[in-house]
């Protein structure tokens, strides 16, 4: 980032606040990756196509690789780094481990955010809105097939258990 | 079976935890002190000799720490000793759009990018050559001087086993097709990425995203002129493969070349279009058959040509080129059979291996061909691949040895799996299922250098009780430090939690040849159960607690030259029953359900089993049904997700994996391949059902709705 312009930015990431100059063409991204060194969000395009860097932006789902940095001031993100609470994995990642939706990994924490996006905004998908919402993130190794199944294994654990669901509810 | 405590159980992959919080480094994840930023400058023509480099303006640009061209790295590499012609930059000449011409180390990459601005290359362009039917003449600039005569022939295969003309005579039915595919890409999410650390005491470490580290250390050592004992290559996790990053890339040369220029690790991670642009990825090919039928509906001769389009340079092509042949041997019986193939060069981005190397699109026209001598026939489909099926423990024409053999078991699976015999020639209109088989090796039987042991794994008891086992097999997420997990621990009686595998590590790994030709459940799951055994008697006798254990084949296989080709120590095999719904208003297929069995010997994890086959319809749906490298004057014209459009939750079917287990008398516990095999019958499969559907053949791949409009307007010009 080679612009000598810069704005001081407040962020707060997995609930910890950051104050931040940032460049104008800062991407989140860049800034998580290589700033915070919160390396979760993974880059497979840097155009938006692949959804591996997808992280929460107050609450919603965002391509961290096209989103500026800039226009964040006052938001509150949640990387996949975030999502545990200590050692208790999101149900979400924990059925995914389980299903065995992971296999390179490298779409998972996208896909995750994915998932945790979808279940915030709608606790009780159907099969079809479950793959509506997967359809911004790509995976090359799983046929999506087991994610699918993660997914639905974690619905049935939130049904079991709903106080889980907000272990990871974004901070407002 | 059911008396293994730990294997044949479904596992969740080792490092699914770290995977799923984002822990797991990635090797543009890893941190450095002082970290530096390489990037390539890339060729904007197809073919050019290079007649000047002008880099004294990114030399002095404030940052750089270094500029590097093609002059000063010029030893040859490659992946197959025939064909070392790669350089890290192009040397005089550039043969493809995006080969690296210069490349520099900067403090960011930012600048490293400015500094390729600054760089002025003159060039004098060559006429080039993309159409790979007229890689067969003499041209007065063929891409390599050592085409065969003066063409762009890189290799030729002519094998002939039986009679083909004296069978002819007695065919009762016969099919005939030519058929063309277009390339395709393996579209992994991580793009390559390498880190190269060169040492005051001049010893280079490479990180880098790659499936083959044995390979690679011996590429860098090469090049750079260097004792392979003095360079490491690390494999962190990777982040998908599929033959993508079986090649020692000139990425990785260049990268360790700039460290050692300036002494500061150096890292280059590709843009998505680089990837493309460096993918090696399937051959465009054009392919025609000829095959027959005897008046008992048994396979009488296979004749069939083969061109396919190698782009700028060698990679695993003189494989490719024989295994577009001879894996037609397989699964059915068909003692005569002739191939004529050969592999050209052209001024493309390089072909290489994918997923189903080499026999993915040979076996789609053979499926389609014995779909319509079954339509001509009047015979069921899954009947006549019953009939035709190889036997157990036999050998082909061409001199395979088949050991276990599951083939039957599969189609009977899938047939009844799908309801076949209430479905097939009995669904309405735009509706139709088709079948279709696959067969693989589990690795090749002959390394690729001679004298390699295909892999070694070394296990030791620790003092706290667990086990570590020190494996050169690379996870590129297939699962393969599970596999060796369960395999030791069923030995040894232990938890897989209670074993540590430390893998894919030249510097403290004992060698694997690498994650490519589906060889590691095989040979390095062979390795590792005889390094438990022999730990294990180690413990009982008092010796140190130490176990080895090694893979290399039994000989096998003819005499003749390129018997070694396709040569496996044991083959999968597999059917597919698709079915699908085609609009014959828009052309559109919709593909609805998918029951893939495949024969993997024994399913030592079967959840990885079942990935690998959902992940093999996941690609063979793409290829059939959209994805397509395309290319303008040689420049990749679709070069990034948006444009080269994989298969997305919303589109992939209802996939029923069966998996069927023939127990190989070789294979670790009885297991074989599943991660390549369980791809072929995808695409026939589909096309058949499409065929079932609206009566249209597809020859050429893709299958987009224009092309099924198209047909569709034949067959009714026809009634």
């Amino acid at each position: 980032m080679e612009t000598a312009v810069r704005f001081d930015i407040s962020i707060t990431v997995n609930g910890a606040a950051h104050v931040l100059d940032v460049a104008p063409n800062e991407s989140l991204a860049h800034l998580l990756r290589e700033r915070l060194r919160l390396t979760g969000a993974k880059l497979g395009c840097r155009s938006g196509a692949c959804g591996s860097c997808a992280v929460l932006v107050d609450g919603r789902l965002r391509n961290a690789c096209i989103t500026l940095a800039v226009l964040l001031d006052g938001c509150s993100i949640t990387t996949i780094e975030g999502l545990a609470d200590g050692e208790v994995l999101h149900p979400v990642q924990e059925a995914f481990v389980e299903s065995g939706a992971i296999q390179c990994g490298f779409c998972t924490p996208g896909m995750v955010m994915a998932c945790v996006a979808l279940l915030n905004e709608n606790p009780a998908p159907s099969d079809q809105e479950i793959r509506e919402a997967l359809v911004g993130n790509l995976c090359r190794c799983t046929g999506y097939t087991k994610i699918i199944a993660g997914v639905r294994r974690a619905l049935d654990a939130l049904q079991a258990s709903p106080e889980r669901a907000t272990i990871s509810s974004p901070a407002r | 079976m059911s008396d293994y405590r730990v294997i044949g159980k479904p596992m969740p992959q080792a490092g699914s935890r770290e995977k799923v919080t984002g822990a797991a480094r990635f090797t543009d994840d890893l941190p450095f002190e002082n970290l530096h930023y390489g990037a390539i400058l890339r060729s904007h023509l197809a073919h050019a000799r290079i007649l000047s480099i002008d880099t004294r303006a990114a030399t002095t640009l404030p940052g750089v720490v270094a500029v590097l061209t093609g002059r000063e790295l010029t030893t040859t590499f490659g992946v197959l000793p025939t064909s070392y012609d790669e350089t890290a930059l192009a040397v005089d000449k550039v043969r493809h759009v995006g080969e690296g011409v210069a490349a520099v180390a900067a403090q960011s990459k930012a600048l490293a990018l400015k500094a390729l601005d600054l760089i002025v290359v003159e060039y004098e362009a060559l006429p080039a050559h993309f159409d790979m039917e007229r890689g067969r003449e003499v041209v007065d600039h063929p891409v390599h001087a050592h085409g065969k005569g003066g063409t762009n022939i890189h290799k030729e295969v002519n094998l002939h086993f039986g009679d083909v003309e004296a069978a002819r005579r007695e065919t009762v039915f016969e099919a005939e097709g030519s058929f063309e595919f277009a390339g395709v890409s393996h579209a992994f999410l991580e793009p390559h990425s390498v880190v190269a650390e060169y040492s005051p005491s001049g010893e280079l470490t490479v990180w880098s995203s790659t499936q083959v580290p044995f390979y690679v250390r011996r590429a860098l050592a090469r090049v750079l002129g260097m004792d392979e004992d003095r360079v490491r290559v690390i494999k962190p996790h990777v982040g998908g493969g599929f033959g993508g990053k079986s090649d020692p890339f000139p990425h990785e040369m260049v990268a360790a070349a700039l460290s050692r220029k300036t002494g500061v690790p150096v890292k280059i991670t590709f843009s998505r279009e680089e990837v493309f642009i460096s993918h090696h990825g399937r051959h465009p090919s054009r392919i025609s058959m000829r095959l027959g039928a005897d008046r008992s509906g048994k396979l009488s001769y296979l004749d069939l040509d083969a061109t396919i389009d190698g782009g700028a340079f060698g990679s695993f092509g003189v494989v490719t080129t024989y295994y577009n042949g001879v894996l037609t041997q397989g699964p059915y019986r068909i003692d005569n059979f002739r191939y004529a193939g050969r592999r050209v060069y052209s001024n493309h981005p390089p072909s290489g291996a994918l997923r189903g190397h080499g026999a993915v699109n040979t076996r789609y026209v053979t499926e389609c061909l014995i779909d319509e001598i079954c339509e001509a026939m009047g015979e069921d489909p899954c009947s006549f691949r019953l009939r035709n099926a190889l036997e157990e423990h036999t050998s082909t024409a061409n001199e395979y040895r088949i050991t276990s053999n599951g083939l039957r078991e599969c189609i009977e699976r899938v047939r009844d799996a799908s309801g076949w015999l209430q479905k097939y020639r009995q669904l309405p209109y735009g509706s139709g299922v088709g079948v279709a088989c696959g067969f693989f090796i589990s690795g090749s039987a002959l390394p690729i250098h001679r004298g390699d042991p295909q892999t070694i794994v070394r296990t030791v008891k620790e003092e706290d009780g667990t086990v570590t086992v020190y494996s050169g097999a690379s996870d590129i997420g297939q699962g393969s430090d599970t596999i060796l997990a369960q395999v030791t621990a069923e030995v040894l009686g232990l938890s897989p939690g209670d074993v540590r595998v430390v893998s894919g590590d030249t510097g403290l790994c004992p060698i694997d040849l690498g994650s490519y030709s589906s060889r590691v459940t095989f040979m390095a799951g062979n390795a590792a159960r005889e390094a438990a055994e022999n730990l294990k008697k180690a413990l009982d006798t008092g010796d140190p607690p130490v176990g080895h254990g090694e893979y290399i084949s039994p000989r096998m296989g003819g005499t003749y030259k390129g018997a070694g080709a396709g040569l496996s120590p044991s083959y999968s095999f597999g059917a597919c029953v698709a079915e699908v719904e085609v609009d014959p208003v828009t052309g559109t297929i919709d593909v609805e359900d998918i029951w893939l069995a495949h024969d993997c010997g024994f399913a030592l994890n079967p959840l990885a089993v079942e990935g690998q086959i959902e992940g093999s319809v996941h690609m063979g749906l793409g290829q059939f049904l959209g994805e397509e490298v395309r290319f303008e004057e040689g420049r990749i014209a679709n070069a990034s997700f948006l444009d080269y459009r994989i298969v997305l939750a919303t589109d992939v079917p209802d996939i029923h994996a069966i998996i069927v287990e023939s127990n190989d008398p070789e294979g670790p516990f009885g297991a074989k391949e599943c991660g390549e095999g369980a791809l072929h019958p995808v695409l026939p499969a589909v096309a058949n059902a499409v065929h079932g559907a609206v009566g249209i053949r597809l020859r050429k791949l893709p299958a987009t709705p224009e092309r099924v409009l198209a047909e569709l307007k034949k067959t009714r010009r026809r009634k």
